[in-house]
């Protein structure tokens, strides 16, 4: 009780410092969280392409079934085909209808005629798809070979670069946090000397006079970090309808942001805040226990 | 059992705190320390509390020595003792009430147990009515008081007091110095840092003489001896 009584009584005394450590926590995990959920997305698409066939083959506009089952059965005959599947015209319109249903606009401009018919191949081992290549690329009606794996590679740069740029920007923000945390506790130390002096000549543990500048500190980084998150659930919130349109058929993806109201919307809100907030505590206390490393030695 | 065994303190350039110190005082016992400013009065207090560490020499407190109390355990020791300060050295932004509690809430004490101990001290030292008074609502023999409760509201087996009485007209001291001789009087160990002339001289108590950090005297029933050197002093604070 005492201990939560001191704290409270340390940050109303100095509303200003206590804003100042907030503030910069506040603005750390908003940056942190932002990049946080970007990388998240990013690993989560990639790893949907990677389950995806390893190549898709698009036919020309006058090719159809029948080119296909000619391509699958030389493909099969090289005995390095896992599977293949066959996407008509009609097939794929009703995909892009079903992607595409709440936007009449867009489904009112195609029909089937101008999707093309695919193949979607998956070999036994990736080292075998340059020799199928050989053979699809000679093949009858063949349009355009899209690899999955330069999807991925493409994804996995964009998605290093998220993670660089996060992990940079993260790592100096939260620097900028523990340095500006335990400034505030310093000097928090330096205004209660006498009482730090007082308290320990009348028998105070170290623990108890120590414990109300990290608790203090813990508190500001819990309290920078719950609103940071809380913005950027609201931001999610705000853009979940265009991420799902954009991302919606990525599984995880719809699962999760699918319906704002859905129990795994909520439960992937509340964990992500309330991780926020431990990780917070944590950053805090650490800049109080610093100070008191360098301000406070027995 | 307090037992100082040969022990100095040195303080950096090598002025001398106190030098080859031994003295033995048993529970119960009341003790004046007396001596010019700069002989070592305080020193030796606060080596009692381990506020000091001795340059040599050995300081035992119930048999426990203080050497070798490491900085995570010297609490325990410190709880042993109640401290008055000539400065009072009480918490401005607090009420005479929470000053007194601090060392309660600091032991851990159930709230009602704090509640009631308070209450008590404050009777014995005559505050019960300013409670709710911070410090500065306070002249210095009430923060004086204050302080003396703070000092033994945690029922110490030893309660010390350097210059307790330094700030004091002569009429407020004698109320300290009955407060402290009934404290005394419930089996508490008192030792005293003072100055005071008069409250040596009338209760006769063991008393302690230091000089230049040397104890050049130890008496049972002693008075006041003014040193050559110390004449136009004797009733100054100690600040060393």
């Amino acid at each position: 009780m005492r201990l939560f009584r001191d704290v409270g009584t340390h940050i109303r005394r100095s509303p200003y410092q206590a804003m100042a450590a907030v503030l910069t926590m506040f603005l750390t995990f908003l940056v942190v969280g932002v990049f946080f959920l970007a990388t998240v997305a990013s690993l989560t698409i990639i790893s949907y392409f990677e389950s995806k066939p390893q190549l898709t083959v698009f036919f020309v506009q006058n090719a159809g079934e029948k080119e296909a089952t000619a391509l699958k059965e030389t493909l099969d005959a090289t005995g390095k085909v896992a599977s293949t599947t066959f996407i008509s015209k009609d097939e794929a319109l009703a995909t892009y209808k079903e992607q595409n249903k709440n936007d009449p606009l867009l489904l009112e401009m195609v029909t089937a005629d101008i999707l093309p018919a695919s193949l979607e191949v998956s070999a036994k081992d990736p080292t075998f798809l340059a020799d199928l290549d050989k053979v699809i690329v000679g093949a009858t009606g063949v349009d355009e070979v899209i690899y999955q794996s330069d999807v991925v590679d493409s994804l996995l740069s964009w998605t290093n670069a998220i993670r660089l740029i996060g992990g940079i920007l993260g790592g100096l923000l939260i620097l900028d946090s523990l340095l500006i945390i335990g400034t505030v506790i310093a000097m928090k130390i330096a205004l209660k000397r006498d009482e730090i002096e007082i308290l320990t000549l009348v028998g105070a543990s170290p623990w108890t006079i120590r414990a109300p500048f990290i608790v203090e500190g813990g508190i500001y980084g819990t309290i920078g970090a719950f609103f940071a998150s809380l913005l950027v659930t609201m931001l999610l919130l705000w853009q979940r309808y265009t991420i799902v349109t954009f991302l919606g058929n990525i599984p995880s993806i719809q699962t999760v942001l699918g319906s704002a109201t859905s129990m795994v919307f909520i439960v992937s809100c509340l964990s992500f805040i309330i991780a926020n907030m431990v990780v917070g505590f944590i950053i805090g206390s650490l800049g109080s226990v610093i100070a008191l490393a360098r301000y406070l030695r027995d | 059992m307090i037992e100082f065994f040969n022990v100095s303190k040195l303080y950096p350039g090598n002025a001398s705190g106190i030098v080859d110190v031994s003295v033995k005082i048993p529970d119960g016992e009341f003790v004046f320390l007396i001596g010019p400013s700069g002989s070592g009065k305080t020193t030796f207090l606060r080596l009692l509390i381990r506020d000091l560490l001795p340059t040599a020499g050995t300081i035992t407190v119930d048999d426990v020595a203080l050497g070798l109390l490491s900085a995570s355990t010297v609490h325990t020791h410190r709880r042993k003792i109640g401290i008055v300060f000539q400065d009072f050295k009480l918490l401005t932004d607090r009420t005479v009430y929470e000053n007194v509690a601090l060392v309660s809430e600091i032991l851990g004490k159930p709230h009602r147990e704090i509640e009631h101990g308070v209450m008590n001290v404050l009777q014995l030292v005559g505050l019960s009515d300013k409670r709710n008074h911070f410090p500065i609502q306070l002249s210095a023999g009430e923060m004086q008081r204050a302080a003396i409760a703070r000092a033994i509201v945690g029922g110490p087996k030893i309660v010390l007091a350097d210059e307790p009485t330094g700030n004091l007209d002569p009429q407020t001291a004698s109320g300290i110095w009955d407060i402290l001789e009934e404290i005394h009087g419930l089996g508490t160990t008192v030792i005293i840092a003072t100055h005071n002339q008069d409250a040596v001289n009338k209760m006769k108590k063991r008393t302690l003489i230091l000089d230049h950090g040397t104890l050049i005297s130890d008496e049972a029933k002693g008075k006041y001896h003014i040193l050559k050197h110390d004449k136009h002093e004797h009733k100054g604070g100690d600040n060393k």
